[in-house]
């Protein structure tokens, strides 16, 4: 099976004043396609700096990232814009929907950025399949946060991603809300077949996942196969 | 294209809960458009009826004036041109009115012929002006025999004549309501002008001879043959033409001046944009990164926002130039009293594509500052909330800085300056004032921060804290209500500092009567009527009326025709009123040379002194000789002193000085200066004056007060006018950066309020934070103002400008007060509802 995602040495330091942290040391990892993977740590050990940079959204300082095939760090902003609307979907902790627009806008959007035919009516098939049909017109304010998840994910999947990249998406709910978003999450996954790089320190849902790596101060302290 | 429309849509929709705030930013613009709309929109009528009202205003094809009677073969000259033609000989002079027995400076117009030949001199009854001259009839004009309870049927004394008032003139040709307010006018039918008895030797007429072609067309031609004949006489030439030419020039420069004050209204407006759109596009950082997230494009983000600038920039404009087309029905009336013909009122399509075009363009410039860092919004932030690239320096902010300073200094080149270095230190100014502004912004929040008062009380730190903490709107606030100040208080202090500057007083031992056209053989009689009235002479002139013919042997035709000879033409074609004395007066001090040159005392070289200022722009130096003309005898004199003349004094100052011993026997005119402590007094010694002596002319200097006050709340009242879009511009701009504002404080009101912090103490801290941004705003803007009003005082008006403590008050209250209240207001709304709810409801 090939591989989608390789992070290669991967650090990243943030100068403060005189002094450097490293928040990444040397991380290095492959994720085949169609995988279910999970980043796990306490606060402060560099999780969700490395799904930023495994996204594209940042740049290491030195290591390289390649997502599908393409060198992160030989694209510019736009192209790696360009490539996350072909390939990746997010998931945030906070649900990151755009608030002026409505449910269903919130969900076309990645699609219409892709001119993607046919773009309202298959981010209403989205929103029937997570159950939120009925409110397609309603705006985030409007919503439970299972709810703003549950559009998050109908975006998320919007434009058939490789991958899906999810930071704590359960973090903002409560225990029976996560329970179904995180059931969302999976079958969604499986009937799609994306990849699924999931960044959590809630390490029961960490263990619904394939592999999993733990991280310490940056660095990868253990790398776990699950078995199903 | 499929793009461009995803871009529209997605402006369209993003911009759905805050139309009403994007509109917000943009109203600022509207009344500066409005204002620019109306002013062009005026000017273009303005031009276009000056085109087609140049004949009636002057009345004839042609009109020749004199300060001197018409030499005999210059008279042979226009005879010969034909057509229809009428003569008038004007002067100032008083008259009597019997009815009231009161006396009043006035123009006596002595017409014979049909003038004019094109409009009419408007009269009640309407018949009068073509019947006055049948008979010794008098026109008077309306307002004086309002003021003089006189009517038509009475009578008025022009000199030693009697003539029956047979009706009022409402209008006549180039008459305005100023020219009317200083020398009301009066005509008489000229067959009766030498039995009034005014003429006198020394007495200052001008001549006119108004001609009525029979084909129009013929006055270039006719022109091109006698012109320098008559220019070598030294007689002013009018046609349809130069009087279009000159009305043209003259209003244009008022509607430049007037654009100009519309322009910097505008400009505050953009301001205004500004400072909203930043504060919008800090509120939309986590949707651009969201959108940067899921894939759009640094430009795509971009332009979604742009969309929204530019859709309501075009309605803010079109809105603003429908509300210009509007308000132009006013400017007639605002400006009726300085304009000698009617202005017509239609709407000028190219004012309304102009202000368009211009609000849009400044909105657009004005809004990519803030807008601009849109393109590179990290999506980074997605993940850390508060995330900014590390990397702020953007060279496409530098390009739109160029384009902005490139629009204001072609604006205010070709709206009101005229040249471009004035317009460039205009524009230099103007960045100047923003750096100043940006500058004490910044400084007050590091100063705030660095000794920050720990032992205050919550509120008062908690409001302190507001100017420098994260999202803070000091240093937004801070310039666009400092520049709003500066702006609305340097028109204000400006036009103080005109009116201080004509508002003499006839305090102390100052002189408020000047009598003159006083011959000579009257002199002793008028001083003993003077002295018997128990009134002081204070200063008793002779004066002698020249010409100038050369200049160190140039005449003015070398100066024409040798481009190296470097004294002025005009120089040659003035008339010179001239004093003798042997001494220096009050308003007078020596600048160069020696006095004593000016006397006559054994000497054969006649020493004159000149004013210092003239000389320099006559280009003459002491030692220099001029060849005056004094009413036929050439008189060769030398330049032996230069006076620094104080012009503002209430005096007879003069140009000109001969020394005593050579222009005694010369045909002369004599001043007088009295004072008179009575209104009484002074209407009594008036009537004995023009009843004793017609030909004397009095001025009251009193009258000449109210009046010059009268003209001068006219001005005023035109500043009020323009200023006024300044001002509610001033507080658009105001309310809008006020109330977006809201935005970046209302979290914190809700998380205080969750707290439990009382209704009240959020109120306080809300009022404590705008009356230290408005106070500083308004101080700064203070500042500069008195800055620039000293600038314009030294450099333009060559004045000292000594600001009052009241008005300076005045400014600082109101616009504190005023950004206090609105902030107060505006944070109203959050306080009276539940914390939940807010948050819920506002995006």
């Amino acid at each position: 099976m090939s591989s989608i995602l390789d992070v290669h040495n991967l650090t990243k330091t943030y100068k403060n004043g005189s002094n450097t942290l490293t928040v990444l040391d040397e991380v290095s990892f492959t994720i085949e396609k169609g995988a279910t993977f999970a980043i796990v740590g306490p606060s402060g050990s560099g999780k969700t700096t490395l799904l930023g940079l495994c996204a594209g959204l940042d740049r290491p300082t030195t290591g390289w990232v390649s997502l599908d095939g393409h060198e992160l760090h030989k694209l510019n902003e736009d192209q790696r814009a360009a490539l996350r609307n072909q390939t990746v979907g997010f998931i945030f902790q906070n649900f990151q929907l755009i608030p002026t627009l409505t449910a269903l806008e919130n969900v076309m959007v990645p699609m219409e950025l892709n001119k993607t035919a046919g773009a309202k009516s298959k981010a209403m098939d989205l929103l029937a399949k997570v159950g939120l049909a009925e409110r397609h017109h309603h705006y985030p304010t409007q919503l439970s946060g299972g709810e703003q998840q549950r559009v998050s994910l109908a975006r998320a999947f919007s434009n058939h991603p490789k991958i899906l990249f999810a930071d704590e998406p359960t973090g903002n709910l409560d225990e029976e809300t996560s329970e179904k978003v995180v059931n969302l999450i999976f079958d969604l996954n499986k009937e799609a077949g994306t990849t699924l790089v999931l960044v959590t320190h809630d390490l029961e849902l960490a263990q619904r996942t394939q592999r999993v790596i733990r991280l310490k101060g940056g660095k990868i302290v253990a790398d776990q196969l699950n078995v199903a | 294209m499929k793009d461009f429309t995803w871009l529209l849509k997605m402006a369209w929709r993003d911009s759905r809960r805050s139309r009403s705030r994007l509109f917000l930013f943009i109203s600022s613009i509207i009344l500066g458009v409005a204002a620019l709309v109306a002013i062009q929109t005026f000017s273009d009528n303005l031009q276009q009826d000056i085109d087609e009202q140049a004949r009636t205003i002057i009345g004839a094809d042609l009109v020749l004036n004199s300060n001197r009677q018409f030499p005999p073969d210059i008279v042979a000259i226009m005879d010969s041109i034909g057509g229809e033609q009428s003569s008038q000989v004007s002067f100032a002079s008083m008259v009597f009115f019997p009815k009231s027995q009161g006396t009043r400076l006035v123009e006596v117009r002595a017409i014979k012929g049909n003038f004019p030949y094109y409009g009419e001199i408007d009269t009640d009854p309407s018949q009068a002006s073509r019947q006055f001259q049948d008979s010794k009839q008098a026109l008077v004009d309306r307002t004086l025999l309002l003021q003089f309870s006189s009517n038509t049927g009475d009578s008025i004394r022009v000199g030693d004549l009697g003539f029956g008032i047979s009706g009022s003139v409402l209008d006549a040709p180039s008459q305005t309501g100023i020219t009317a307010t200083v020398a009301p006018p009066v005509y008489i039918p000229l067959q009766y002008l030498e039995s009034t008895g005014l003429i006198k030797k020394g007495s200052r007429i001008r001549y006119s001879r108004f001609i009525k072609f029979d084909d129009p067309s013929q006055v270039g031609a006719v022109m091109e043959a006698v012109r320098p004949r008559l220019e070598k006489e030294d007689i002013d030439i009018d046609t349809v033409q130069s009087t279009k030419e000159d009305l043209g020039e003259t209003f244009g420069n008022l509607t430049k001046f007037l654009s100009f004050v519309a322009f910097a209204a505008l400009l505050l407006g953009c301001i205004g944009v500004a400072s909203s759109v930043h504060i919008y596009v800090k509120e939309k950082l986590d949707t651009v990164a969201v959108l940067r997230c899921i894939g759009a494009k640094g430009p795509q983000a971009l332009w979604i926002y742009l969309c929204q600038i530019i859709a309501m920039g075009l309605l803010g404009s079109v809105i603003g130039a429908a509300g210009g087309s509007a308000l132009q029905l006013l400017l007639p009336t605002v400006f009726s009293d300085f304009l000698p013909l009617d202005v017509s009122l239609s709407i000028s399509w190219q004012a309304i594509f102009n202000g368009i075009v211009i609000g849009l363009t400044i909105s657009i410039l004005f809004a990519l500052v803030p807008l601009i860092k849109v393109r590179r919004i990290s999506p980074l932030r997605v993940l850390r909330s508060g995330y900014e690239s590390a990397d702020d320096r953007d060279p496409l902010l530098w390009s739109i800085y160029v384009c902005i300073f490139g629009f204001v200094l072609a604006f205010s080149y070709w709206q009101g300056i005229g040249d471009w270095g004035d317009a460039f230190v205009f524009t230099l100014a103007l960045l100047a004032a923003f750096a100043i502004l940006s500058l004490v912004a910044k400084l007050i929040t590091w100063a705030i921060r660095k000794f920050f008062p720990t032992n205050w009380n919550f509120i008062w730190r908690q409001s302190l804290a507001n100017l420098y903490r994260p999202q803070n709107q000091t240093l937004i606030l801070i310039v666009s209500i400092g520049l709003g100040t500066a702006l609305i208080a340097t028109l204000y202090f400006v036009q103080q500092l005109l009116i201080s500057q004509v508002s003499f007083s006839s305090r102390g031992d100052q002189p408020n009567m000047v009598l003159f056209d006083i011959q000579t053989e009257q002199t002793a009689a008028v001083s003993q009527l003077a002295t018997a009235h128990d009134l002081p002479l204070i200063q008793e002139v002779p004066i002698v009326t020249m010409q100038l013919i050369e200049v160190n042997g140039h005449t003015k035709s070398d100066a024409v025709e040798d481009t190296t000879i470097a004294y002025p033409k005009w120089a040659f074609n003035r008339e010179y009123r001239v004093t003798y004395r042997n001494h220096l007066i009050d308003s007078e001090e020596l600048a160069e040379g020696t006095w004593d040159s000016t006397s006559m005392e054994n000497r054969d070289t006649i020493f004159i002194s000149m004013d210092q200022g003239f000389a320099e722009n006559m280009k003459v130096s002491l030692g220099d000789e001029l060849l005056f003309n004094v009413q036929g005898a050439p008189i060769k004199t030398v330049i032996g002193s230069f006076r620094k003349v104080e012009w503002n004094r209430v005096q007879t100052n003069f140009l000109v000085v001969f020394p005593k011993g050579i222009l005694e026997e010369a045909p002369q005119f004599h001043v007088l200066m009295t004072k008179v402590n009575s209104p009484e007094k002074s209407a009594d010694f008036q009537r004995e004056v023009v009843s004793q002596f017609p030909n004397i002319s009095i001025i009251d200097l009193n009258l000449i007060l109210s009046t010059v006050n009268e003209i001068l709340d006219k001005v005023a009242f035109v500043i009020r006018f323009m200023a006024l879009f300044s001002i509610l511009t001033g507080l658009i701009v105001l309310i809008s950066s006020v109330i977006i504002s809201k935005f970046q404080r209302i979290k914190e009101s809700v998380l205080l309020r969750t707290l439990g912090a009382q209704k009240k103490q959020i109120m306080a801290i809300n009022a404590l934070e705008y009356f230290f941004l408005g106070s500083l705003a308004s101080t700064v803007g203070l500042l500069l103002a008195l800055a620039s009003t000293w600038a314009l005082a030294y450099f333009s008006f060559d004045s000292t400008f000594v600001p009052s403590l009241w008005p300076l008050l005045m400014v600082y209250v109101i616009i504190t007060g005023v950004t206090m209240l609105i902030g107060l207001l505006n944070s109203k709304g959050v306080l009276s509802k539940p914390p939940l709810e807010v948050l819920r409801s506002e995006i």
